[in-house]
């Protein structure tokens, strides 16, 4: 077990390092260059321009920038934004604690709510419960995200005025508030952006627990459980479930990074100051060292997320654990 | 006597596409107080079908006919629910399966599997029930016992395997212990001595045992009574030795000129020509009529099971001939 975590962490390196490494050269692939946005917009004489261009160093060789992109990061240094001028993991750290509050609490909902209905969904399969949530689940999966937060934010900001429409706190809200009145007001912000993603993943996940658990059931070994006389609730839930997870697990491990970075529509609607909007922007300005940054981290929860849920397979699956 | 075990009027069917189909139509049996039955068949007669309902164990959307009654003693077993049948189950009958491969769990170890049973049904701590569970491992033959215990399910051979679950089956030591084709997924070695496990447990522990088999071979020496079943019914039925000597319903006839014999003159095998139809495609009347090599006058009217000799019945036409 020890070695096959190891072999396993180590993989993970390497495949971030091939990822970092495609991205880097990806973005200098696509024509355009960060510079030529900042003159566009504004009068800068060309001097100017080289002087920037030296300064980010973009007139060096692709491959001296590529070393020293690679020793930066590395180091942790990820580079100073164009857009900003700032350091990018500043830039990065300042936005992670919104997204992980929004990331989180959506993870929370998605894995504890979607498993359950789709476990309940398979076990009283073609019942009322069933029919309602599949047609639920299928309106959920297919609307779109933006759409929905829109029609959320106006219903509930707009007609009822019961949540605030955007943002994460309250201006009127003082600096010397206390951590309670500070702590509701970020959970009122937090509703509308958490309950459009979530009606939307969940979604995914009931379905995909549904079939699993459907698929489950089925096997034998319930049988054999269901013919030993314990209770139902065990058969489903100790011997079915355990066995439906896997697929879930592969899920969980596709969405982690999808729900850190994928998030750009909502947080535009909602105003939410997360990674998404500074990704968004990153690309729009080509602002290579944010967009490097925010990328990389993308790739971070990708490689995390694999690994992730790996481990859970071990921990879950004997026959993965001795193989 | 009272028997056991009494099985009346069984009917079970299916919806299909095309109406409802019944692969059990009409099933009678009783088993004795420590007595062995054997229901022999090909695959898609309906044996399977006809144990599992016993402990309500059929498979949606399949559903047996509220005419038909199943009695334990005085039990009407069709109509438990909930708790009471969970009773029954393992406690008072206990079931194995055909395929020990995918009959046991694969994420839980040989001895959480036993010892599940036991505590399902006694009140009793869970050390207590591991120790029974060794014992039982054991007593069904294998070996080294308590470090068996820990093992999983793909650690073990098929033979392995199906000892666990005949573990499982006598775990909360029943009366009745239902083999639905018990040796039919292992190697021909393993199977001989599987049944020698089952003999000398059935001996030691007088349990009454109803054997589901489509092999003739493992009947002899081993069944008190056995009942033919084709096509959803049973078409012959009596006590093993007058069977063997007697086999007097066409396709009895035609299973036994199937099976090679030692003894005698080394002849063809007559295999009984076409296949098994599936429930769709009955005929009415006598249902082995198309492939029966003996057309009575009177076979495109379903027969009723007709006396042959003392304890001995058919259902064929030509029993009239022969009282």
């Amino acid at each position: 077990m020890g070695r096959w975590l190891a072999a396993r962490v180590a993989h993970a390196i390497v495949t971030l390092a091939v990822a970092a490494t495609l991205l880097f050269f990806l973005m200098r692939i696509v024509p355009g260059d960060p510079l030529s946005r900042l003159s566009d917009d504004r009068p800068i004489s060309p001097r100017e321009i080289a002087r920037l261009r030296e300064r980010y160093g973009l007139d060096q060789p692709l491959g001296r920038q590529y070393a020293a992109f690679l020793s930066g990061t590395a180091r942790g240094d990820l580079g100073v934004s164009i857009e900003f001028g700032r350091p990018v993991t500043r830039l990065i750290a300042e936005r992670l604690p919104a997204t992980l509050l929004l990331g989180g609490t959506v993870l929370l909902l998605n894995f504890t709510l979607g498993l359950w209905l789709g476990v309940r969904q398979a076990v009283r399969r073609g019942g009322a419960t069933d029919r309602w949530l599949e047609i639920a689940s299928l309106a959920g999966y297919s609307v779109p995200s933006f759409w929905l937060g829109l029609l959320l934010a106006w219903l509930a900001a707009t007609r009822w005025r019961i949540l605030p429409s955007g943002g994460m706190h309250d201006v009127l809200l003082g600096p010397d508030a206390g951590m309670v009145p500070v702590t509701i007001d970020v959970l009122r912000h937090l509703v509308l952006p958490a309950l459009t993603l979530s009606l939307v993943s969940i979604a995914a996940t009931m379905r995909y627990q549904r079939t699993a658990m459907l698929e489950a059931l089925a096997l034998p070994f319930v049988q054999t459980a269901r013919a030993k006389g314990i209770a139902e609730r065990r058969v489903v839930w100790h011997h079915a479930w355990r066995n439906a997870l896997f697929p879930v697990i592969t899920l969980f491990g596709l969405w982690l990074p999808i729900l850190v970075t994928g998030s750009v529509f909502v947080e535009q609607v909602f105003a939410w100051p997360g990674l998404g909007s500074l990704a968004a922007g990153a690309v729009g300005g080509r602002d290579y060292p944010l967009l490097m940054g925010t990328a990389l981290l993308a790739s971070a929860l990708v490689v995390a997320g694999g690994l992730i849920a790996d481990l859970l397979y071990a921990l879950l699956d004997p026959r993965v654990r001795h193989a | 006597m009272t028997p056991l075990l009494e099985v009346r009027d069984l009917r079970i069917s299916f919806p299909t596409g095309g109406g409802r189909i019944t692969p059990v139509d009409g099933v009678s049996f009783a088993l004795e107080r420590g007595r062995t039955l054997a229901l022999v068949g090909e695959s898609g007669c309906g044996k399977s079908l006809t144990s599992l309902a016993v402990l309500q164990l059929v498979p949606a959307p399949g559903v047996i006919d509220p005419s038909s009654r199943i009695r334990l003693g005085d039990t009407d077993l069709l109509a438990l629910r909930g708790e009471a049948l969970r009773e029954v189950r393992g406690r008072r009958i206990g079931m194995i399966f055909q395929d020990p491969m995918t009959s046991l769990n694969p994420v839980f170890t040989v001895g959480d599997q036993i010892a599940e049973g036991i505590l399902a049904h006694f009140d009793v701590p869970r050390r207590e029930a591991m120790a029974r569970a060794e014992r039982l491992v054991g007593e069904v033959g294998i070996g080294d016992a308590k470090a068996r215990l820990t093992a999983y399910p793909h650690q073990l051979s098929g033979g392995m395997r199906q000892r666990v679950m005949i573990a499982i089956a006598l775990a909360a030591e029943p009366e009745i212990l239902i083999a639905d084709e018990p040796t039919t997924a292992l190697d021909v070695t393993v199977q001989a001595q599987i049944l020698e496990v089952l003999d000398g447990l059935r001996e030691s522990r007088g349990m009454a045992v109803l054997l589901i088999t489509h092999d003739l071979g493992i009947v002899a020496g081993r069944a008190d009574r056995v009942a033919v079943m084709y096509a959803g019914q049973i078409v012959e039925e009596a006590p093993t030795a007058e069977l063997f000597e007697r086999p007097s319903h066409p396709y009895t006839q035609g299973l036994f000129a199937s099976v090679p014999r030692l003894e005698g003159p080394l002849s063809r095998l007559t295999p009984i020509r076409g296949t098994v139809p599936p429930p769709t495609a009955w005929p009415a009347g006598c249902r082995f009529r198309p492939r029966c090599p003996i057309v009575h006058p009177r076979s495109e009217t379903m027969p009723p099971l007709l006396d042959v000799g003392p304890d001995h019945r058919m259902r064929c036409w030509l029993a009239e001939g022969e009282t």
